[in-house]
């Protein structure tokens, strides 16, 4: 490609077409689209879930598509691996950094492409090329600096050099902000720009409309697993417009009608305040809420804003300053599991990584925060045949499908692995429920039936606090809603009035 | 069941078919033939007299293995129980014999010695890895070098027995504190061995070692949270159990099983009652063959152990026939890395059936139920 092209340039690097990937009982991909010019800057926009992250993976060769054709420059692949990928020139720059500390720069950026023969490494050439690539677009770092060393604007540019490096011409972005400051943003995207001046195309993912406005040439929203606008000019939309077709316009109304909710407080937390370890930042700030008996109050935000802090520190799991009473007690100070024999039920948002051990039955996956209580120990010992009619009878209420209480959990699809969970949690009776995205990656019959046990359990008394990414279960499920930014609540809403543009303007912050 | 017992069985047998397999090629290179070596093998194990030291030696193997398995099941790697064990055994047989109380308490006594100090031996490891965050693998290591040294100074400067002149050992223990032969028990079921051998009387205590090991680890709740803690520490955390604690414990309750390697030949042979030059010292690191052999599990540690000694005792009079002795750590090594590599073949392929079954099972129950329409929250 000899002659530069201006952004908005007619030709065409990247085009997939009606993309299909499925999962064990998701689908994640659900006919997508996606068209994108050379030279320009791409945004693709979606929430939490709707399969942007698939989508990417689909597209530097980390996995296959079911259906649907990827075309670059004009033909059309079948990458095999991320090294089939890379040979027609597209790259990846992962949100988590794939470096290895105790080597430099160039060591990293060579690495897997090693200079010289099979026994000679010879750096002089790869740190031409490399002091090279980063004179061109302005990603100046120290090639023998420790990777260890570097902070994260620089292992940043470390890693679209290592991609460069490789001979990438698209190169596709993981949410490349959402670890950076906001004038390592703004130096990134000067950066991404010299790219794009120099022909390569540029795709990153983001969640943060502001930003997605200011800097993309082109955006494509993604919703549910479609592609649901192709935006040509994004000056010719607004943020609230973007938020709205990212969640979708016609937000489900609820069926059930107002309730008048008990004015028994459930539960009650008071200038709950979490510090992180790592950086001293206060990642929750300052949150106090109070969720009644029979109410099912939403937590709303992008995530990362504070939300999995806050329910940690209520479930005891997180250092926190504050106080967090159940009922009319203060468990600021206790264990998880004195938490949970008090009436706080938990379901966990990776239930895979928290809420299961995968490789044990499930009859014991059915004591799994409950082991001290009946009717699954009997004093320092288990109750096996309790334990066991107790599973039979969460399998059966719940309608976890399996062969029976003896297989391990692995076996389960993910709908009926939250099902073992949501029923093991209710069948403990508690007063208070968390529920951290209770019916995410779970096909829809498996969620409708969790939204059910939901709603009935919340009829009959208890106290909810919804924590999820999916917008339209908290709109259809809560009875308040609540909007979390940066570890502090920043808006209370009624979800039966509140529209997707308010919202979605809420939660990134675009009306503050 | 039945299938169960089965599909445990193919394992070992097709570990067992390898290992022949390789040990057969390696006695070929050698310049032996095979057949030669397995007749003589099996003759000297062939008589009530080496079923008997076979038991005897696999005893303190299985104290060992389970040690190890304990520290397994939580994802721990107690390479120090070699250290533990003989630190254990020395100081318990000097306290023993330090004392006089009646048969019973004497040997309870010294028993209690022995778990004490071995798990504080590998409390420091645990401490050490619960305050800061040193692998357990290195520091065990590094304290069984410390225990051979501490050992040889202690028993040669304070435990030593003077009334002995060349040999650094300590003092032999009362007739109180040792355990009888059984073979008089033998005798009673029919079996004689004709005195040319002694069945240990620390078999009982390590059968109720294995009894205990099952119990605790299956049956009580700690055991479930030790083995959640292992399989899953994300999972382990969420439901409240706390995993430093879970390390201290586990490691502690490792290292007191660990101390009870020893206690067979420091108790009930009668070649020993006392810790010397000759005392064996290296069964713990046959713990960590045996444990990973055994899949921790009670019973297959148990089989390991005597697998373990049979391949001993074999071996031991083929040197005199110009075949050299060391096939049999060639079987063992064999044996083991075939079995590690088959056991997970089968366990991958039993996995695929058992998700199989239950993924037919939800189609079916879908079918029967439809659940397609649309859901709304």
């Amino acid at each position: 490609m000899s002659d530069v092209l201006a952004p908005g340039s007619p030709v065409v690097a990247i085009e997939l077409r009606d993309i299909v990937k499925r999962f064990p009982g998701v689908v994640a991909n659900d006919g997508v689209d996606l068209t994108v010019r050379q030279g320009t800057i791409h945004a693709i926009v979606g929430e939490n879930g709707a399969g942007k992250s698939t989508l990417m993976k689909t597209l530097y060769g980390a996995h296959r598509p079911d259906e649907g054709t990827i075309r670059v420059d004009g033909a059309e692949q079948h990458f095999r691996s991320p090294k089939d990928a890379i040979a027609v020139g597209i790259g990846m720059v992962f949100q988590h950094f794939m470096l290895a500390d105790n080597l430099t720069v160039w060591e990293n950026i060579v690495l897997g492409h090693e200079p010289g023969g099979r026994l000679r490494l010879s750096p002089t050439s790869a740190r031409a090329r490399i002091a090279e690539l980063g004179e061109r677009y302005g990603l100046n770092v120290d090639p023998d600096a420790l990777i260890g060393e570097l902070g994260v604007g620089d292992k940043q540019r470390v890693e679209i050099l290592k991609v460069l490096y490789r001979g990438a011409r698209t190169l596709i972005l993981d949410e490349p902000t959402a670890v950076l400051v906001p004038h390592e943003v703004a130096e990134l995207f000067a950066s991404l720009r010299e790219l794009t001046a120099g022909g390569a195309t540029v795709i990153f993912i983001s969640h943060k409309l502001d930003e997605v406005l200011h800097y993309a040439d082109a955006i494509t929203v993604i919703r549910a697993g479609r592609t649901v606008a192709e935006v040509a000019d994004p000056s010719q939309v607004s943020a609230s417009r973007l938020a709205e077709l990212m969640v979708g316009s016609e937000l489900p109304r609820p069926e059930t009608p107002l309730r008048l909710i008990d004015s028994e407080v459930r539960l009650d937390v008071r200038d709950l305040v979490v510090v992180s370890p790592d950086s001293g930042r206060r990642t929750l700030d300052g949150v106090s809420l109070r969720v009644h008996a029979g109410e099912i109050v939403g937590i709303a935000g992008v995530e990362g804003n504070g939300q999995t802090e806050l329910i940690e520190a209520i479930m005891g799991l997180r250092v926190a300053e504050g106080i967090v009473r159940l009922g009319d007690v203060d468990i600021s100070r206790l264990a998880t599991l004195d938490r949970r024999a008090r009436g706080l039920g938990y379901i966990p948002e990776d239930r895979q990584r928290d809420g299961l051990v995968l490789t044990m039955p499930l009859w014991e996956n059915a004591m799994l925060g409950h082991q001290g209580a009946e009717p699954f120990t009997a004093g320092r010992w288990i109750d096996r045949v309790a334990a066991h009619t107790r599973t039979a009878e969460i399998i059966d209420e719940f309608d976890v499908r399996t062969t029976g209480s003896d297989v391990p959990a692995y076996t389960l699809s993910g709908g009926n692995q939250q099902k073992l969970i949501v029923g093991r949690e209710m069948t403990a009776a508690p007063t208070v429920l968390v529920a951290a995205n209770p019916t995410r990656g779970v096909d829809v019959g498996a969620q409708a039936v969790i939204w059910d046990i939901l709603r009935t359990a919340s009829e009959r008394g208890l106290a909810t606090l919804l924590v999820s990414a999916d917008l339209e279960e908290l709109i259809g499920l809560s009875d308040r809603l609540l909007v979390m930014l940066r570890g502090r609540i920043v808006a209370e809403l009624d979800p039966r009035a509140v529209t997707p543009a308010e919202l979605g303007s809420t939660m990134t912050g675009a009306n503050a | 069941m039945i299938a169960r017992l089965r599909r445990a069985a193919i394992a070992p047998a097709a570990a067992a078919v390898i290992a022949l397999a390789v040990s057969s090629i390696a006695l070929l290179i050698s310049g032996n033939s095979p057949v030669n070596a397995f007749v003589e093998m099996w003759k000297t194990i062939d008589s009530s007299e080496s079923t008997v030291l076979i038991i005897n030696r696999a005893v303190p193997y299985y104290v060992a293995g389970v040690a190890v398995a304990i520290g397994f099941r939580m994802n721990l790697f107690n390479i120090g129980a070699n250290g533990q064990y003989i630190l254990a055994a020395l100081l318990a047989g000097a306290a023993g014999a330090a004392v006089s109380l009646p048969a019973p308490l004497h040997v309870a006594f010294v028993l209690v010695i022995a778990m004490a100090v071995g798990a504080a031996w590998a409390a420091i490891a645990g401490i050490l890895k619960v305050a800061r965050g040193v692998n357990e693998v290195i520091s065990t290591i590094m304290l069984n070098y410390i225990a051979t040294g501490l050992t040889a100074f202690l028993v040669g400067e304070y435990l030593r027995n003077e009334a002995v002149e060349l040999v650094a050992e300590t003092p032999k223990l009362p007739a109180s504190a040792q355990l009888p032969s059984l073979n008089p028990l033998l005798e009673l079921v029919g079996i004689d061995v004709g005195g040319k051998a002694q069945l240990f009387g620390f078999l009982p205590f390590a059968i109720a070692l294995g009894i205990a090991y099952h119990l605790v680890l299956n049956r009580s709740r700690f055991g479930y949270e030790l083995r959640v803690s292992g399989a899953n520490p994300e999972a382990a955390r969420t439901a409240g159990i706390n995993p430093r604690r879970m390390v201290l414990k586990a490691i502690i309750l490792s290292g007191a099983v660990a101390g009870l390697v020893g206690m067979s030949s420091l108790l009930a042979d009668p070649q020993f009652h006392k810790y010397g030059d000759q005392f064996p010292k290296t069964f713990g690191f046959t713990g960590i063959s045996l444990a990973l052999l055994g899949r921790n599990h009670p019973a297959g540690v148990a089989v390991a152990a005597v697998v373990w000694a049979t391949i001993e005792r074999a071996t031991q009079r083929l040197s005199p026939l110009g075949i050299p002795q060391e096939i049999g750590v060639i079987m063992q090594g064999s044996f083991l890395l075939a079995a590690v590599v088959v056991f997970e073949v089968v366990q991958r392929r039993s996995a695929a059936v058992t998700a199989r079954a239950v993924a037919l099972q939800a189609e079916s129950r879908t079918a029967a139920a439809p659940s397609d329409q649309e859901a709304t929250p």
